[in-house]
């Protein structure tokens, strides 16, 4: 049997399955819609959550960055791992311990305003909708590639799915269909990481083997062989990196606290029964996702040995473009790698100077790396599916929030607070129905920024949400002015660092005129900072916060009597 | 009020920050000191065919994360029967009853 119909089989099957779940587990009530009743096992909402964070961009992306980055990849690796030590710690259990349905219902009823609420929907509905832009786009390349249509044809049978899923079961359908999908996911992860780390290294665990001895009988580390490769060809050495300390130190911490501040992961946490499994969930879905972000690295690093040693040879002098092997041409055609003969010897060369003849997209890693290997058919099939539940989990759980912000913080709390349940289900399935229109329009019509927006999302979840939630808990006495003072001037001042730096002058965006050399991906960390003062001050200047909202405030800080997540 | 008395809220909390706090530090001394802030000294030594800063930066760090968070989990639910504020409605333990007769108001 071909690639091809292989993989059509294959993620044929898996959507089956989506759909399936999505029958089974249909929403009746606003609660169902919102939180899945409350009722989810912390096992299955730690996988849920797993496959609700890891992204097209984690699962196509992330080990093709590192691949290209060496060291200074680690960013997001702690970046996008450390984030749930911060929720395990200083917000699940105490937001669970709250009781409500969005994050945005935690700032307005904590900070006793409507303001307040405001600002956050429109923080949570902007920092989902960049998001999901992306993901439609991973849909509609994995499906371009491996099943021949065409991107639009790809993102319209994506939203389709999307569509039914989420429509039809909202958070409880959404939830167990993200348990099935982080099974395929981590399934297509490790598989073909497995067979390349005995192939190269003759160990079954990845990351075992990507420090280990190369099984060719030379006996040299696998990482002193591409420190070498890589200083040879002009690259800087894998293991060092090229990025300064300080922004590398700002960066992980932006992507940490920007981890810890989306909307769309803090959710995930309502949907457990209890505030002690709001705890464990968290460590459950940092092992789920550890599995896949300790075998990414060992990914990039094979990756990368064994797409030099395939362009460049045997004897690193560049391959013969007729000799080489069939994955380049598969890929060429998708404008992912190309070659020009610059120097006329019919030979591919890779490498970090002059020399260099090829143009390689690094998306192409994961994609590529079962061709790159040889590996069977179905595995490069079982990428393809593994590719398209990453994203499609992804979108699901940010258009949750979008529809959950619209009809629940907006509609019920703000501008229609007298329509019923149903009503109110009514409202939210539209919204989502509208979101997912939306989101494949810009899958479609990818705005040329969409990329440089995801900085963009973290920088402005780190340095709005995630210090109004910490003082809110931490803080009794902190107030309104102090909390919507500080997420104003974090915001801007955020947003305006990278607007500058990515949109008005990109030229000027070079380590010369960063301040204190942080980038504008690290910004973040410095309006998280910026934040933090602002509110502190204010609030030291005004009246403390009301004694109710005291008494909320010292009630959420144990589990004694959390009920189930309310409206109200 | 959930807790016996305010001494037992107070202490809670600081039971409870006392350990949140250990645990960030650790969490801060791993990922931003071993994995960045001293990487280049740590990479002198090797760990296999690891270097040592590297490792952390892309490996170990993350395994510390995990751990961190189960030891935060195990300790917490303990905390927790300590004032008798979990969840479960159970009697109180023993440990809940002997810390009632030592803050005996």
């Amino acid at each position: 049997m071909d690639i091809q119909t292989l993989t059509f089989i294959i993620v044929g099957l898996t959507f089956a399955l989506y759909i399936g779940i999505a029958i089974w587990a249909r929403a009746g009530s606003t609660r169902d819609f919102y939180v899945a009743s409350g009722g989810v096992n912390p096992l299955a909402n730690g996988m849920a959550t797993a496959a609700d964070w890891m992204s097209a961009a984690s699962f196509i992306s992330m080990a093709g960055l590192i691949s290209f980055m060496g060291y200074d990849g680690a960013v997001y690796l702690m970046g996008w791992t450390g984030g749930y030590v911060l929720l395990a710690l200083c917000l699940a259990p105490y937001l669970r311990k709250f009781g409500k349905f969005t994050v945005p219902a935690f700032i307005g009823d904590r900070y006793y305003s409507n303001t307040a609420r405001t600002v956050a929907v429109i923080c949570a509905v902007f920092v989902c909708f960049t998001y999901v832009a992306g993901q439609m786009r991973g849909v509609g390349v994995v499906f371009s590639r491996f099943l021949e249509v065409d991107i639009t044809a790809g993102v319209i049978i994506g939203m389709g799915i999307v569509f039914f899923y989420a429509v039809l079961g909202g958070m409880k359908g959404i939830t167990y269909t993200q348990v099935a999908q982080y099974c395929v996911l981590i399934c297509a992860y490790l598989v073909p990481a497995i067979f390349i780390s005995i192939m190269m290294t003759g160990h079954v665990i990845p990351q075992i083997g990507f420090g280990a001895e190369l099984n060719d009988g030379s006996g040299t580390y696998l990482l002193d062989k591409l420190d070498g490769l890589s200083t040879e060809l002009g690259f800087a050495e894998y293991t060092s990196g090229t990025k300064s300390t300080i922004d590398v130190f700002f960066i992980t911490a932006a992507l940490m606290v920007g981890t810890a501040g989306l909307p769309h992961v803090i959710v995930r946490f309502f949907t457990v029964p209890k505030v002690r499994d709001a705890r464990k969930s968290a460590g459950w879905a940092l092992l789920f996702i550890a599995l896949l972000y300790t075998t990414a690295p060992a990914i990039a690093t094979f990756a990368r040995v064994n797409m030099i040693d395939t362009i460049n040879g045997p004897d690193a002098q560049g391959t013969a473009y007729e000799e080489a092997p069939g994955w380049i041409s598969n890929w060429e055609n998708t404008g992912l790698i190309s070659w020009e003969d610059k120097n006329g010897d019919g030979k591919m060369f890779y490498s970090g100077d002059e020399r260099n003849e090829m143009d390689i997209d690094r998306d192409i890693m994961v994609l590529a790396n079962p061709e790159i290997a040889d590996l069977p058919a179905w595995v490069i099939a079982l990428v393809a599916a593994g590719g398209v539940a990453a994203a499609l989990s992804t979108s699901a759980g940010l258009l949750l929030v979008i529809s959950t912000s619209i009809s629940h913080d907006l509609l019920k709390r703000n501008l229609m607070p007298h329509i019923s349940d149903k009503q109110e289900l009514r409202y939210a399935r539209i919204a989502s129905a509208v979101a997912i229109g939306i989101a494949g329009y810009l899958g479609i019509n990818p705005p040329g920024f969409v990329a440089q927006v995801v900085a963009f999302a973290f920088g402005l979840a780190a340095s709005s949400f995630f210090p109004a939630i910490i003082l809110g808990i931490f803080s009794k006495r902190m107030n309104k002015e102090g909390a919507i003072a500080g997420m104003v001037s974090g915001i801007t001042f955020t947003a305006a660092y990278i607007i500058y730096f990515k949109f008005v002058n990109p030229a000027a965006n070079t380590p010369e005129n960063w301040w204190f050399g942080i980038s504008p991906e690290g910004i973040g960390t410095l309006g998280m900072l910026l934040n933090f003062a602002v509110a502190v001050a204010v609030a030291r200047f005004t009246s403390e916060a009301p004694r109710d909202v005291q008494a909320m405030v010292a009630d959420i800080r144990f589990p004694k009597g959390a009920g189930e997540a309310s409206a109200h | 009020m959930s807790f016996e008395s305010e001494k037992h809220a107070e202490d809670y909390w600081k039971e409870n920050l006392r350990l949140m706090f250990t645990l960030l530090a650790i969490w801060f001394a791993v990922s931003f000191g071993c994995g960045i802030l001293l990487v280049d000294e740590l990479n002198a030594i090797r760990l296999g065919g690891f270097k040592l800063g590297f490792w952390f930066a892309q490996q170990g760090s993350i395994y510390v994360f995990l751990a961190l968070i189960v030891v935060y989990v195990i300790k917490m639910n303990k905390l927790d029967r300590k004032y008798n504020v979990h969840e479960d409605h159970e009697e109180p333990q023993e440990l809940g009853e002997s810390l009632e007769e030592e803050y005996t108001h």
